[in-house]
């Protein structure tokens, strides 16, 4: 897996990137220049080539610092290089994510990777194209406008033929990249655009060392936290010796409030955990809001505004007599990002350096965090990412790595591993925040939307590390550090604000983002941020002005657009779903689009449900949906996580809402916080992904969120008849919106 | 000593008899298909084959299973020769993190040792215990159909090698 320093150095014929040889990037980077601004992607703050590209006699490998999440993006971050590198995507090697081996790219999140890593390998590969072209030009004297590259050669029309690895020599691909590099032509599409199998998937279905849980370094021992029953609490005191004599175990690791145990074996360091925990006396407080009465509190808390747009009158009194107001208030509470495998990491300090094998999205910002924690200079700290369990945003990875970091130093020269328990992970990840939206709407002639007040109310959406102040377990340390107070993030990507502006046409319009800084419960990033609830709101909003104003919602959608791709994935979803010519049969249709941080891919999704009226349960029965990702790179990649996302906001938005009482997290579980199961899959999902060859990449991961949820609420409004605005749209919320409506 | 037959073969193993069967094949013998998930037996993703029937492997002590037929994800198949269902899980590229899949795979393999020919039905119902976070759902379905075609074919094709229990498919 990896190449030895000793094997680059002696590499013949090798490019020698000093880059790579150690934890030193920032030093062996040149200087950045005003020029690098002008760069496309990630060229911007990794200028250099060789940074992004290796190619000697064991063959080309391109370098990533985006992390495989279980997205795809190495199989197509592999077709990117190899379109441009005219070579089949089998001839490239990728390493990904390590900090003594890759650029930095600060996290994989926010949809970036194809934008920033994608954009970044495409261009260095066709400029390292033409530089092959030029040296095999320079040697065989011959016009280079008729040399061609092709399967990993320079190809002369005479029929010469000259291997890239012969081309190359020392430093050929040490040089800055440059603007404008000649891309290959989007018409003549050999790698991308064709879904090409993910290069991952089978390790993982042969049951391979596929995920940061099968690694196991020689001389692994395994840890355990204990972790405080509730957010605030402090260990008061804990009988440590009987736990010393349990079977295998090799120590106990007290720091303040922080408790671990080490053991032999991975099932001896459970068993002593849980005797531990049994053995701690803890303080603690009653710190969480009444969560029966969260949104009344929510909109009470301390906050700042930011605005976000305003344009036109949009307070204005009513103008002509055929106006019609309407106000809504829709919500979500705490989401999980509930990662199937529990967050794991794996530290050895040896020799006074310190190594973190991690399933991160970030090893640069979490090197960082790791050597404030530690007392270490970053020179002498590694991150290296390896798979985990999907995250789907900020969860315990970062602090599972803290985790082992702490207990490693206390053991120097032994590899430490913890995984964590299934309560650890449901009750310590940071939360996506409770969100609630209020919004007023004026329909004006022909039921167009002429006036929009729009205010959201949110925590921040990322408290990603940052420092180590960020990573939780310093938080219970003797040494105990508190994190840095939050700051919205900023527009136009945003955070409780993503999306919070509809793509809309509407002459008057106000938009404010309520920003609430005191975070009861720990919140962070999770796939799609503040846009999840966001578009939610406009979204079923959009629905409501569309039945008052009696428009089809589709057609509304569309006569308040002028974007042709955004009409496009409409047009084309209500058309594979068959929208006009729907007939209701007990069931309901709903729709929803949105353009992903009004920036990234654009998204519309039609769904169809039918409604138990007794128990109150939604069935979701077909979902078709339309995605325009700008260039698709690989497209059953994409459908992949449209399906994903549609079917994980149906899950977000059917049952889940993480439940507390006044001190302890109480959602422990998947009993205490059911998700969806196979049951509960839509019969058919169909997405059609709308290929833009020659246009930018587009992040798509988190596009399906906001529009599933709302599509979802729609379709519940046409087959019930009653609208619900609070999230999760459980059984027994739709009976009791049911019971109301009979009563009135 | 506790004798454990895995994958076709014996093993002895010095773990506890109140071990659960995963501790002992991810730690003591080193295999990776069985992940940790949730120790509780709510999400499947530790599910492996006792004889024909799928199993929570955090819930079973090793001590109550000695002489019966253990079989995880490596004994389907190989690189060079993927199980049926396995293969059929690559293509049609049911998987995205993939940390549930060798459990779903598991709980696929012996719902097709026990019923030829499943409907859609009682694919959802014998894969209702394991929880996908990811949302591939609807791959996996359709990779365990595939699967049940796949043996059809197989099966009505009358060759040689053609098996009606997991165990029989190890290599």
């Amino acid at each position: 897996m990896s190449v030895s320093r000793r094997a680059i150095l002696s590499g013949g014929g090798a490019l020698i990137v000093s880059f790579a040889l150690g934890p030193l990037p920032a030093r062996a980077q040149r200087r950045r220049s005003s020029a690098d601004a002008a760069l496309p992607g990630s060229l911007r703050s990794s200028p250099m080539l060789d940074s992004w590209l290796r190619i000697d006699a064991r063959g080309i490998t391109v370098f990533t610092d985006k992390a495989e999440l279980g997205q795809g993006i190495q199989t197509a971050l592999i077709q990117v290089a190899a379109e441009e590198l005219a070579v089949e995507p089998g001839a490239i090697t990728l390493v990904a994510a390590d900090t003594a081996r890759t650029p930095n790219e600060g996290y994989t999140a926010g949809s970036h990777s194809m934008q920033d890593s994608g954009t970044a390998i495409m261009n260095a590969a066709a400029q390292a194209r033409e530089i092959l072209l030029g040296l095999a030009s320079e040697r065989w004297q011959q016009d280079r406008a008729r040399l061609k590259a092709e399967g990993g050669a320079v190809v002369a029309p005479d029929g010469r033929r000259i291997v890239y690895s012969g081309l190359v020599s020392g430093r050929t691909l040490h040089v800055s990249a440059e603007p404008g590099a000649p891309l290959g032509d989007p018409a003549h599409r050999r790698v991308m655009g064709r879904s090409w199998p993910r290069i991952d998937i089978p390790a993982k279905v042969l049951g391979e060392v596929a995920f940061i849980q099968d690694v196991r370094p020689a001389g692994m021992v395994h840890a355990r936290v204990v972790r405080p029953p509730s957010y605030g609490a402090r260990l008061r005191s804990v009988e440590s010796a009987p736990v010393l004599r349990l079977p295998g175990v090799l120590s106990v690791v007290r720091d303040g409030s922080y408790l671990a145990v080490v053991a032999q074996r991975e099932y001896q360091a459970i068993t002593a955990m849980e005797a531990l925990a049994r053995a701690a006396r803890w303080e603690e407080k009653a710190s969480l809001p009444q969560q029966s009465r969260l949104f009344e509190e929510l909109v009470e808390w301390p906050s700042r505004n930011v605005p976000v747009a305003a344009r036109g009158a949009a307070d204005a009194a009513h103008g002509s007599p055929v106006e019609r107001t309407l106000e809504a208030e829709y919500r979500r509470g705490y989401l999980m990002h509930g990662s199937i495998g529990p967050s794991c990491a794996i530290a050895l300090f040896d020799d006074g350096a310190l190594t973190v094998w991690t399933q991160s999205q970030g090893v640069y910002p979490l090197r960082n965090a790791l050597a404030e924690l530690s007392g270490l200079p970053e020179r002498r700290v590694r991150c290296i990412q390896v798979e985990g369990s999907g995250c789907y945003g900020h969860n315990g990875a970062d602090d599972a790595a803290a985790d082992a970091t702490i207990i490693a130093l206390k053991l120097p020269g032994r590899p430490v591993r913890v995984q964590w328990m299934r309560s650890d992970e449901h009750m310590w990840e940071p939360y996506g925040p409770a969100m609630l939206a209020r919004v007023r709407g004026t329909l004006g002639e022909r039921g167009n939307i002429v006036r929009w007040e729009y205010e959201v109310s949110s925590n921040t959406h990322s408290t990603r590390p940052g420092g180590a102040r960020e990573l939780m377990p310093s938080w219970f340390l003797e040494r105990r550090l508190s994190p840095a107070a939050p700051e919205p993030l900023p527009l136009p990507a945003g955070g409780g604000d993503r999306n919070a502006l509809p793509l809309y046409r509407i002459p008057a319009l106000k938009v404010d983002y309520r920003f609430i800084p005191p975070m009861p419960l720990r919140v962070s990033a999770l796939r799609s941020l503040g846009a999840h609830l966001n578009v939610f709101a406009i979204e079923s909003f959009l629905d409501e002005l569309a039945r008052a104003g009696r428009s089809d919602p589709v057609e509304l959608r569309v006569r308040h657009l002028d974007d042709p791709r955004a009409i496009a994935v409409i047009r084309t979803a209500a058309e594979r779903f068959g929208w006009r010519k729907y007939r209701r049969d007990g069931r309901g249709k709903g729709f929803a689009f949105a353009r992903y941080k009004n920036l990234a891919a654009y998204l519309a999704v039609a769904i169809e449900v039918s409604v138990d009226r007794h128990h109150g349960a939604a069935r979701v029965l077909r979902v078709v949906a339309a995605v325009d990702s700008g260039e698709a790179v690989n497209p059953d990649g994409i459908r992949n996580q449209i399906e994903g996302g549609i079917l994980q906001a149906l899950s977000w938005a059917l049952f889940e809402s993480v439940t507390f009482d006044r001190t302890h997290i109480t959602s422990r579980d998947w009993a205490s916080y059911p998700i969806l199961h196979f049951t509960d899959v839509p019969g058919a999902i169909e997405v059609v992904v709308l290929n833009r060859p020659g246009q930018p990449f587009l992040g798509t991961g988190e596009a399906a969120q906001g529009p599933a949820a709302a599509a979802l609420a729609n379709a519940v409004a046409d087959a019930a008849g009653v609208r619900i605005r609070a999230l999760p749209l459980t059984a027994e919320r739709i009976r009791a919106a049911l019971a109301a409506a009979r009563d009135t | 000593m506790i004798s454990l037959l895995v994958n076709g073969r014996s093993v002895e193993v010095d773990d506890d008899p109140h071990t659960p069967l995963l501790y002992v094949l991810r730690d003591t013998l080193q295999l990776n298909g069985a992940k940790f998930g949730c120790g509780l037996g709510q999400c499947g993703a530790c599910t492996v084959m006792v004889d024909d029937a799928a199993v929570f492997s955090c819930q079973t002590p090793i001590a109550d299973i000695v002489g019966r037929r253990i079989t995880t994800v490596e004994g389907l198949g190989t690189r060079q020769r993927p199980g049926v269902v396995q293969q059929a899980f690559i293509d049609e590229q049911a998987a995205q993190c993939g940390y549930c899949i060798a459990g779903m795979i598991m709980r696929a393999q012996a719902l097709i040792g026990r019923t030829a020919s499943p409907t859609d039905d009682e694919i959802r119902a014998a894969l209702e215990p394991n929880l996908c976070r990811c949302g591939t759902h609807s791959r996996i379905l359709r990779a365990v159909r595939r699967a049940v075609c796949a043996r059809q074919a197989a099966a009505t094709g009358g060759g040689p090698g053609v098996s009606s229990s997991a165990a029989d498919e190890l290599s």
